[in-house]
């Protein structure tokens, strides 16, 4: 462990590995957390399945990749399948937790996790996959640090789907329609607005954006049917972080987690870092507990 | 204490299921000792979940610690552990009938006492969360222990213990693990129902109903909480004593802190029978427990599924559960008296 950390200061080209790919993670990783504050500020429903939509939209570009067809052409397939996926969930399932209590809607989709990571496992079996985008490698600094093509790539494509998301919420109506509802569903229901249609629309979109992010996910990282449950994890970190309805919040709280798990899974060995994200969710909890409990408020 | 004609119906019921189970189907006897386990585990949760309105989704960390204490207790009376385990279970370490049955019942007792203060310790943590937040925080905390005993090479690390092995014939095992299990799970039982009887069972479901209240009422809500989270955690420990000495090996990730199997039953069971009820926990878990080994049975590979789909329709569409359906329907039954002119008045103040 220290002989890692003195590697570390030793050579400091490493710390740019690891900074790139935390970097290039941490997008991805700020994408789904922006789905998950969406739906939980929107509709208040706790999805604990995010991970799942995730890897769900990885094994699209995957399998299309077996077809031959170049994850990212299956990109827009992977969001329009996905997003087709989040409505038929909302219409079966969460229509009816959206006004129960918060456990209810956390559980709910917690079975759901299941019976998707268990589907995925049958469907595609439980082997790692990675979706082969076939873009170079370029290496820096005499071969230290090397980043592939694909990485930039999907970089860029999560910035202009983030700003395009971004753009849709602020532009367009449905975007205008889904602030209103979060400000105030009853009074945004009062002024004609179909509150159903807003929430199906938006759980949708959530996981539309998760499906994007599996893609991203599928090309530069692993899919696997079982990793989802991290990613959710990730995601709640992210978002208990740095609070709802706050976007550059997210994207700070998203590139924090992955260098943090990019610099911890070098220095204390790859097998913690499964454990690293869920102590920083226990982290972020107790560090939120106690700024609450100055003013005598609990986490609710 | 009094009984009403249907409570000694169900005693009845259990009381045959546990004594002719065993001696009617000899083959079964470890699956009806994993549903007596099952039981405490819908018995504990339920006295979080339902009776105090905090849903936890890591009360399978106590059952886990209680495994290991156990097992460290058990072994590290007679020998070093360190050198036991990286042994890999040691040919040469041999336990006498006297040492294990010594081992045995001092590790449970460890176990539970090991596991209440565990919880009383972790309560200052997580106490301070409520309602979705806890259930996550209490998640990830048992992923969290999985994780961490994982690496621990002390105790095994991720290639786990073997445990003292059971001197006499696997008959005899399984015959003294399963009076070991049904007498746990009566005791969780009983104790809880006279809990629920006391003040302190009145103070917890105060906690549920509305905590700020409860505290501006003068309760020491946080007290509260810590002990009935203790008290879970006090029986879950021996269920997992119990457990993981009928398996013989333990390991952190499946056997010892199953998050996502286990750890999810307790509240699919809870549910399922009807949150917040005496006889809900202990009616789900059978019922689950029994779909559970059918799918298994029959619909190896779709029973994952079949288990997500059962809590999706459970907690979407049946959230009262069972018992919370026959208390609506036939309160009577109950001993729950329902005064008919205050239900007409409702009845009648809802159609207008």
């Amino acid at each position: 462990m220290l002989d890692n950390l003195s590697l570390l200061t030793l050579a400091p080209v490493l710390n740019i590995q690891l900074l790139l790919d935390g970097l290039f993670i941490g997008a991805i990783f700020a994408l789904a957390a922006y789905g998950l504050a969406l739906v939980w500020g929107v509709m208040s429903v706790k999805n604990l399945c995010q991970g799942e939509y995730v890897i769900m939209g990885g094994y699209c570009a995957w399998y299309l990749g077996t077809l031959g067809l170049h994850p990212i052409l299956a990109l827009p397939i992977a969001i329009i399948l996905m997003f087709g996926f989040g409505w038929g969930i909302y219409v079966t399932i969460i229509r009816r937790v959206v006004d129960k209590d918060m456990f209810v809607s956390l559980l709910a989709t917690f079975g759901l996790a299941i019976v998707i990571q268990q589907a995925l496992n049958l469907i595609f079996g439980p082997e790692v996959q990675v979706a082969n985008s076939g873009f170079a490698i370029r290496s820096f600094f005499g071969g230290m640090v090397t980043v592939a093509d694909i990485k930039f790539i999907s970089f860029l494509l999560c910035c202009l789907l983030a700003t395009g998301v971004v753009l849709f919420m602020k532009r367009s109506r449905m975007g205008q329609a889904i602030r209103a509802t979060a400000q105030d569903a009853r009074a945004a229901k009062v002024m004609g607005i179909d509150t159903d249609r807003v929430y199906a629309f938006t759980y949708a979109l959530n996981a539309a954006i998760c499906g994007a992010a599996g893609v991203m996910i599928s090309m530069i990282w692993v899919i696997q049917p079982f990793y989802g449950v991290t990613h959710s994890i990730r995601s709640f970190v992210i978002v208990v972080a740095a609070g709802l309805g706050n976007l550059p919040g997210v994207i700070m709280a998203a590139f924090g987690i992955s260098l943090a798990e990019q610099f911890g899974g070098f220095v204390f060995g790859a097998e913690l870092q499964q454990f690293i994200v869920v102590a920083l969710l226990l982290l972020v909890l107790i560090v939120r507990q106690v700024q609450m409990g100055r003013h005598r408020q609990a986490l609710q | 204490m009094k009984f009403h004609k249907s409570e000694l119906f169900g005693y009845g019921t259990l009381l045959t299921i546990g004594i002719l189970g065993p001696l009617l189907f000899p083959a079964y006897t470890s699956q009806i000792a994993v549903l007596w386990i099952m039981v405490l585990f819908a018995q504990t949760w339920d006295a979080m979940g339902g009776q105090m309105g905090y849903n936890s989704l890591g009360n399978i960390l106590f059952f886990g610690s209680g495994m290991y204490i156990s097992a460290i207790v058990q072994i590290g009376l007679f020998y070093d552990v360190g050198v036991y385990t990286s042994a890999f279970g040691g040919d040469d370490a041999q336990f006498t009938s006297a040492q294990y049955y010594i081992g045995i019942f001092s590790g449970i007792g460890a176990a539970a006492v090991g596991s209440a203060i565990l919880a009383a310790s972790l309560g200052w943590v997580v106490f301070g969360l409520r309602g979705p937040y806890f259930a996550i925080g209490t998640l990830g905390m048992a992923i969290a222990a999985g994780e961490l005993i994982g690496t621990w090479d002390w105790v095994g690390g991720g290639g786990g213990i073997a445990l003292p092995v059971f001197p006499g014939s696997g008959d005899g095992k399984s015959q003294f693990f399963y009076w070991l299990c049904f007498l746990a799970a009566a005791m969780t039982f009983v104790f809880f129902r006279w809990l629920y009887t006391t003040r302190f069972g009145l103070a917890v479901n105060a906690i549920r109903d509305d905590e700020d209240k409860a505290e501006a009422m003068g309760l020491h809500t946080l007290r509260h909480k810590t002990v009935a989270w203790s008290i879970s955690a006090f029986f879950l420990g021996i269920s997992g004593a119990l457990f993981g000495n009928m398996t013989g090996f333990i390991e952190p990730l499946e056997v010892a802190f199953p998050t996502i199997t286990f750890g999810i039953f307790m509240v699919a069971m809870s549910l399922l029978g009807g949150k917040g009820t005496l006889w809900g926990p202990v009616l789900g878990a059978i019922l689950f427990h029994v779909i559970k080994e059918a799918t298994w049975t029959w619909f190896l590979g779709w029973q994952w599924i079949a288990l997500g789909t059962i809590i999706i329709v459970n907690i979407v569409f049946f959230q009262q559960g069972i018992i919370g359906w026959m208390q609506e329907k036939w309160p009577e039954m109950f001993g729950i008296e329902v005064d008919s002119t205050a239900a007409e008045e409702t009845t009648g103040r809802a159609g207008q």
